[in-house]
C-alpha cells in the first residue's frame, strides 16, 4: 500500500471503511493487481458464446479480453493482445470466427490462442518458437452457465471460489422455468464514481423506497406491494463468504420451485398467460409467469457481478472515478411460445435498468453524490454498521441481518481486506 | 424484362407539408430543451412511440432491448416521473441544449412525411459537457386539427457503448 502508515485493515474496519477507498488512485492500482488481476471474475454467460467459433469481448479488470467457444466445445479467455506488436485483435463486441488474423501484420491465432501462422516467415528463421507465442490465456470455469476468468493459476477453483454461492446461483436460474437462462440484450452505462460504491449498491436495501419511489409510483400496486420489504422481517441479507452475498427482497421467491399455487399470478400477465395457455400446460404457464420479474434476491459475487432479480448486473473499473455497468437482460431459452414471455421481460428490463430506465439514472445520481462528497475529508469514514448490533448466524452458518442492513457490504469489505492485505 | 424503377425525384425541404414536419421537430427539440415534458406529450398521437433502441440495425423493437421503447401509457409514466418530483435524477437533470438539422424528408404524402434527421445535443452538468449525437426519424401525421407525431427513433452513435445514465429526454 502506497500510504505506508495506513493499511488494508484501517481503511477497512468491521463497521466502517475511510472515504479515500473511493478517491486514492493508489488504491485503486493495488485493487487492480490485488483483487482484479489475482481472483475471479465474471467475463461471459454460456449463452453469449452458442456454438463454435462463437466469441465475445470483455474485460479482467482493466485489461481486454476475448472469451471464445472453440470447435470441441471448450470455453477460453484470451488477452486481446497481438503478440508481435501488441495490437488489439478483436474489436467486436461479439461474433463468430474460425480465429483472430491481426489487422496490423497479419499473425493469425486460433480460437484457442495458438499462433498458427505468420506471413513472410523467412526473418524469423531461428528468431521465434512459434508454440511460445500463444495469445496469453486466462484459467477459465464456469459454474451453472456463468463463466469466470483469472489471471492468476494459483487460485483455488471457481467452485471452491464461489462455495455456498452456488446453491443461489442454481436458483436463480430456476426463473428459466425448468427451461435454461439465455441472455436477451444488454444496456451499457458509465458513471463518474469508484466501482466499490456501485458494488455496495446492489446489497443495499436500505436506499429503495427513497430513490426508487419515482420507480414504485410508475408499476402497478402488486409489483409495487411485492418491492415493500422495508418493515418486512422475513425479507433478509446472509454474508455467504468470500464477500459473496445475498439479499432476499421477496423471500417467496427465493427458491422458485417452492409454491403451494396460493399466490396468484398478476393481473398485468393476463394477456400472456391466455396467450401461453394455448399451448403449454397450466404448471408450465405458471412457472415462467412466476418467474417473470426473476427471483425475489439479488446474489453479489465479489467483486464485479450481481445476478440481481431479473438480470446481471456486470461492473468494470475504469480509473478511480470512473466505473462502466452493464444490465444484461436474460429469459428462459425455450420453444417459440416464449418469445411472448422474453418481450415482456425486456419492457420490464426497459422500464427499470436502461440508461433511461425509470430506476438507474436515479442510482446513478446516487453514486455521483457519493463519489463527489468523499472528496470532503477523505479519511472520515463511510458507514457500513446499520444492522450490525442484530446480525445473527442463519441455520447455515451465514451472517444473516434485515435486507436493508448492511451485511452485504461488510462481506464485501472484509473480502477486500483479504485480498489487499495478501500481496 | 425487369422493369426500369426510377427513383422519385427528391422533394426539396421546401415543400409545404415538409416545412410543418421541420416545424414540428424543431418544436419538439425546444420543449425537450426546456423539460416542458406536459407540452411536449401533446406532440405525439395515441398510438404514437417514442424510441432510442440498443441495436443500431433494427426495426423490431418489440423483440430487442431498447434505451426507451414507449407506447402513450409509457410516455405518460414517464413524463410523471420527469415533472412529480421524486426522481433524483430529474430534479437535477442535466441542462440540454440541442441542434436539429440536416432534414431529408425520406416520404412524402398529404397524410404522412417521414423525416430524417441529426440531432446534436449539449448537456451539462457539475462542470461536465456530454455530447449525445444521433440520426433521428420522424413519422409525422399531418392533419388539419393538428400534426402529431407518430414514430420518433433516436438512433445513438453510441448507442451499444456505454452512454451516461440521463435525467432527461433525447
Ligand atoms: S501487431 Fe499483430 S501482427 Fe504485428
Ligand atoms: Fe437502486
Amino acid at each position: 500500500m502506497s500510504h505506508d502508515t495506513t493499511t488494508p485493515a484501517e481503511l477497512a474496519a468491521a463497521d466502517r471503511v475511510a472515504g479515500r477507498l473511493y478517491t486514492d488512485p493508489e488504491i485503486f492500482e493495488g485493487e487492480i493487481s490485488r483483487i482484479f488481476e489475482r481472483t475471479w471474475v465474471w467475463v461471459a454467460h454460456e449463452s453469449e458464446l452458442p456454438g463454435p467459433g462463437t466469441f465475445k469481448s470483455a474485460h479482467v479488470g482493466r485489461q481486454p479480453v476475448i472469451v471464445t467457444r472453440d470447435r470441441k466445445g471448450t470455453l477460453h479467455t484470451l488477452l486481446n493482445r497481438c503478440r508481435h506488436r501488441g495490437a488489439s485483435l478483436c474489436e467486436k463486441p461479439k461474433g463468430q470466427a474460425n480465429g483472430f488474423t491481426c489487422p496490423y501484420h497479419a499473425w493469425s491465432y486460433g480460437l484457442d490462442g495458438k499462433l498458427r501462422g505468420i506471413p513472410y516467415p523467412e526473418g524469423y528463421e531461428g528468431v521465434i518458437e512459434k508454440g511460445e507465442l500463444s495469445l496469453k490465456k486466462l484459467r477459465t470455469e464456469s459454474y451453472g452457465g456463468m463463466v469466470f476468468a483469472t489471471f492468476h493459476d494459483g487460485i483455488e477453483s471457481l467452485e471452491e471460489f464461489l462455495g455456498d454461492a452456488k446453491l443461489w446461483i442454481d436458483r436463480f436460474m430456476k426463473q428459466g422455468g425448468g427451461y435454461p437462462i439465455k441472455v436477451l440484450g444488454k444496456h451499457r452505462f458509465k458513471f463518474r464514481g469508484n466501482w466499490k460504491i456501485q458494488l455496495e449498491n446492489t446489497t443495499d436495501g436500505y436506499h429503495f423506497p427513497i430513490v426508487h419511489r419515482s420507480w414504485m409510483a410508475s408499476v402497478d400496486a402488486e409489483t409495487a406491494d411485492m418491492m415493500s420489504f422495508m418493515t418486512d422481517p422475513s425479507a433478509i441479507t446472509h454474508a455467504l463468504g468470500n464477500g459473496h452475498s445475498v439479499m432476499q427482497m421477496v423471500p417467496g421467491h427465493s427458491d422458485l420451485d417452492a409454491d403451494d399455487g396460493t399466490e396468484p399470478l398478476q393481473g398485468r400477465f393476463d394477456h400472456l398467460i391466455k396467450d401461453l395457455a394455448q399451448t403449454l400446460e397450466p404448471a408450465q404457464v405458471r412457472k415462467v409467469v412466476r418467474a417473470m420479474h426473476g427471483t425475489g434476491f439479488n446474489l453479489n459475487l465479489f467483486p464485479n457481478v450481481s445476478m440481481s432479480a431479473a438480470f446481471f448486473r456486470v461492473l468494470r473499473p475504469i480509473s478511480v472515478d470512473e466505473t462502466e455497468i452493464e444490465h444484461i437482460a436474460i429469459g428462459p431459452d425455450g420453444p417459440p411460445e416464449l418469445d411472448a414471455v422474453n418481450r415482456e421481460r425486456l419492457r420490464i428490463h426497459e422500464h427499470f435498468q436502461g440508461p433511461f430506465g425509470f430506476g438507474t439514472p436515479d442510482d446513478a445520481e446516487g453514486w455521483d453524490r457519493v463519489q463527489r462528497g468523499a472528496q470532503g475529508a477523505p479519511d472520515m469514514p463511510i458507514l457500513v454498521n446499520r444492522g450490525l448490533a442484530r446480525e445473527k448466524a442463519s441455520p447455515e452458518g451465514w451472517p444473516t441481518s434485515h435486507v436493508t442492513d448492511e451485511t452485504g457490504m461488510r462481506a464485501a469489505y472484509g473480502q477486500w481486506k483479504e485480498m489487499m492485505r495478501d500481496a | 424484362m425487369p422493369e426500369t424503377v426510377t427513383a422519385p425525384a427528391p422533394v426539396p425541404t421546401t415543400d409545404p407539408r415538409v416545412v410543418r414536419a421541420i416545424d414540428l421537430a424543431w418544436r419538439e427539440a425546444e420543449l425537450l430543451d426546456r423539460k416542458d415534458y406536459e407540452t411536449w406529450i401533446g406532440l405525439y398521437t395515441d398510438d404514437g412511440s417514442y424510441v432510442i433502441p440498443i441495436d443500431p440495425d433494427t426495426d423490431d423493437f418489440a423483440g430487442t432491448l431498447n434505451m426507451v421503447y414507449d407506447d402513450a401509457r409509457m410516455r405518460r409514466m414517464r413524463v410523471t416521473r420527469m415533472t412529480e418530483g421524486y426522481a433524483i435524477a430529474a430534479v437535477d437533470a442535466a441542462r440540454t441544449v440541442r441542434t436539429v438539422s440536416r432534414f431529408v424528408p425520406e416520404s412524402v404524402t398529404d397524410d404522412e412525411v417521414v423525416l430524417r434527421s441529426a440531432q446534436v445535443l449539449i448537456a451539462y452538468k457539475r462542470g461536465r459537457h456530454d455530447i449525445w449525437a444521433a440520426d433521428l426519424v420522424h413519422h409525422i401525421r399531418l392533419s388539419p386539427s393538428g400534426d402529431r407525431i407518430v414514430l420518433k427513433v433516436v438512433r445513438l452513435v453510441d448507442s451499444e457503448d456505454a452512454v451516461p445514465a440521463a435525467g432527461f429526454l433525447l
